[in-house]
């Protein structure tokens, strides 16, 4: 007995590595002495800090904002005195003006989570509004104000919403543990997202090496039949949102600038999902989210609920600390996470996982020798590039041709590196490339 | 074989014919000013003057859309030979040189990780800006090395790329390269320049170097001529102030003042 799942063209299949977390149930982190809050914490404008240094503040008080279209405000964490604002070592590896705030130890609510009206009975714009208001933004990773996302322009009609419950990334089992724990409100979420947009379609996809969250959801979901659970079939990257669109609606997103709206579509993680009933129902803010502390360096392995603004350090001393020979240290998933140089960095809205890996579970840093044309990377490319010779184009400056190659709609997944037998540094290249392109762009405007 | 001979040469002949007529009947005519300019220029096509390459520069001289000093690495002669064509008055320009705004040598400055990546700054710096834990520093993987079209830089030893000045001629095709802005232009008269790029001061920048500029303001307090500014940091000199008397290299307690052509010297005064 064989049954057919749904999949997509290319992709490869690393080993999940869930099994280190994956039964461990969300635990909530002790609260932290100090939060460090970077004012870019999102795809878009950075916020303006609205507190100053030795103010009070309460848990979940808005204390950055801005007035640009594409931004999210960020909430204080804890409740306690800003002491500085300066530049603080963040995820992406540069610096950032950082606000810091010292607990009080009392963690109080600037406004208690009430259950307020029922949301299904509030206006669409009313939903967007508290949306952008409590910070949400795609806690998948990419950390786009879903605020924006929610806001299809005239013209563009919308037929479907996706929650991506795929996790695809190894080890990452954070989405995994809130489908299994809190499937009826990652469904309201949903159902939140259907009104706001006025769509009749909802799916929820997951990758099949879930089948507890796949029945949890199909569960919460059942008395909904404008909800679908759609079981997938496990490929990295999965998660992508054009491979699930492709996927689930066997539509096909155009390359950029065209976005899956243009299709119909808006995907969103189904943390993302949950964040947005705890904002709309609840009235409560983004100051947590649920991140994966997992790899062989860490000693006991968890899915943490943290305060944003919580230090790797500290997240990681809740997990016993390190053990063995600690090689790396990743904020997100091993193929798209960012290796970080310190553990002074904070949890931001866009952190899934922190994962502490020791030297067996890297590979060897081999130097990167020259392209031997086996096109395995042809093969494994999600995007249906040909990566190895856009890798070359990049190596040598050639961005004309790159740029003709569609070195654009590289969505930086791995997948070439991953069975790359010459280990060249294929995603490297490729980004060099799309920043070198872009950089040109903006200095030649279109005549 | 003489069919050969008399088959191949009739066939030569009759295509050099198409050819020639080819030439007259489709010729374009150049203005004589613009291949004269075109012998003139350097013909490095660095692209220092905007123009897609020499060519495209000489046509726009001609057009009278582009100065000749436009042109930052032709020689002083050939810029009044070109103002001459052109039947313009000839100004005198400041000959400017290249140099770079950091130190931070590898055993002087910090790093904050093992980069692994491609050997190419503008691609080492997309992680987080590179992996100097200067944010301001020399990445010296080279990329104004490949970018210099009259081979004037090379790559020193310890990590930084050295600029020789005589070769330079101040096009600035390597500051467009440069993802850290850490080369800048200076006249090639300036008696001394300060080597550091950082935007930090004191305690920030001797956390991360041992040869940066503490913006600690003790040149400028000590130079009588008030040539010496602080910039975000920077402690800058203005060329036309300078006289050269050199008190602020005394003062300097990084003591990395330092003349333009005396790299070698003053290093060793550091040490000392």
């Amino acid at each position: 007995m064989s049954i057919k799942l749904k999949t997509f063209l290319g992709g490869i299949h690393p080993p999940d590595q869930k099994q280190l977390s994956a039964s461990h149930r969300i635990e909530d982190a002790p609260l932290p002495k100090r939060v460090y809050l970077p004012l870019t914490q999102h795809i878009g404008a950075p916020a303006i800090a609205r507190v100053k240094v030795g103010q009070k503040v309460l848990k979940g008080e808005k204390i950055a904002d801005s007035e640009a279209l594409i931004c999210a405000p960020i909430h204080a964490s804890i409740s306690g005195t800003v002491v500085d604002i300066k530049n603080h070592p963040h995820p992406s590896g540069s610096e950032v003006p950082t606000i810091i705030i010292e607990s009080d130890g009392r963690d109080l609510w600037f406004q208690e989570p009430h259950n307020g009206q029922d949301p299904l009975e509030l206006g669409p714009e009313e939903i967007r509004g508290m949306i952008r208001e409590a910070g949400i933004v795609g806690l998948g990773g990419a950390a786009f104000p879903t605020h924006v996302k929610l806001s299809p322009p005239e013209g563009k009609p919308i037929d479907a919403i996706i929650l991506n419950g795929a996790e695809c990334e190894p080890y990452l089992t954070a989405d995994y543990r809130l489908m299994v724990e809190k499937a009826k409100e990652i469904v309201q979420g949903l159902r939140i997202l259907l009104h706001v947009l006025g769509v009749e379609r909802g799916y929820i996809g997951i990758e099949a090496n879930k089948p507890e969250a796949i029945s949890a959801m199909s569960k919460a979901a059942s008395s909904f039949p404008q909800i679908e659970v759609v079981s997938l079939k496990v490929r990295y990257p999965q998660g992508a949102e054009k491979q699930l669109i492709k996927t689930i609606l066997n539509r096909e997103v155009p390359p950029p600038p065209a976005l899956p709206l243009d299709v119909g579509v808006v995907v969103q993680n189904v943390g993302t999902a949950y964040a947005i009933y705890e904002a709309v129902s609840l009235r409560k803010p983004l100051i947590e989210r649920i991140v994966t502390v997992s790899g062989r360096g860490i000693k006991e392995p968890k899915n943490l609920r943290l305060r944003l603004g919580t230090l790797f350090a500290e997240a990681i001393g809740y997990c016993g600390g390190f053990q063995g020979k600690v090689e790396k240290i990743l904020m997100g998933g091993p193929m798209m996470g960012l290796a970080q140089y310190t553990t002074r960095v904070p949890v931001i809205k866009g952190t899934s996982g922190i994962l502490v890996l020791t030297k067996e579970e890297c590979p060897q840093a081999a130097e990167a020798s020259h392209c031997i044309n086996c096109g395995l990377c042809v093969r494994a490319c999600p995007m249906r590039l040909v990566p190895s010779l856009i890798g070359t184009f990049c190596e040598k400056g050639l961005l004309e041709e790159a740029e003709a190659y569609h070195v654009l709609d590289c969505i930086e997944c791995g997948s070439c590196v991953y069975v790359c037998p010459a280990k060249r540094h294929l995603v490297h290249l490729m980004k060099y490339g799309k920043s070198a392109i872009l950089a040109k762009k903006r200095k030649q405007p279109k005549a | 074989m003489i069919a050969a001979v008399a088959t191949l040469g009739g066939v030569a002949f009759i295509l050099a014919l198409g050819l020639g007529l080819a030439s007259r009947i489709f010729a374009v005519e150049q203005d004589p000013k613009v291949s004269a300019i075109i012998s003139l220029l350097p013909g490095a096509n660095c692209g220092g003057c905007g123009y897609a390459g020499c060519a495209g520069f000489a046509q726009a001289l001609v057009a009278g859309q582009a100065a000749p000093l436009e042109c930052k690495a032709s020689s002083d002669a050939a810029i009044q030979e070109i103002s001459k064509i052109l039947g313009i008055v000839y100004v005198p320009k400041e000959k400017m040189i290249a140099k770079l705004f950091c130190q931070g040598r590898n055993d002087k400055a910090k790093v904050k990780y093992l980069y692994q990546g491609i050997r190419d700054c503008r691609a080492a710096v997309l992680l987080g800006g590179g992996a100097k834990a200067c944010a301001y520093g020399c990445l010296g993987f080279g990329s104004c090395v490949k970018a210099c079209p009259f081979g004037a830089i090379s790559m020193g030893p310890e990590g930084l790329p050295k600029i020789n000045e005589n070769a330079c001629t101040g096009c600035g095709a390597c500051i467009r390269a440069c993802p850290k802005g850490v080369i800048q232009l200076i006249p090639a008269r300036q008696m001394w320049y300060i080597p550091c790029n950082s935007r930090q001061r004191g305690k920030a920048v001797r956390q991360v170097c041992d040869v940066g500029c503490l913006a600690c303001g003790l040149c400028v307090k000590s130079c009588p001529e008030q040539a010496i500014t602080l910039d975000d940091n920077r402690a800058l000199i203005d060329p036309q102030r300078c006289t050269g008397c050199g008190i602020c290299v005394e003062r300097c307690p990084q003591k990395i003042i330092q003349s333009p052509g005396e790299m070698k010297e003053v290093a060793a005064v550091s040490k000392g």
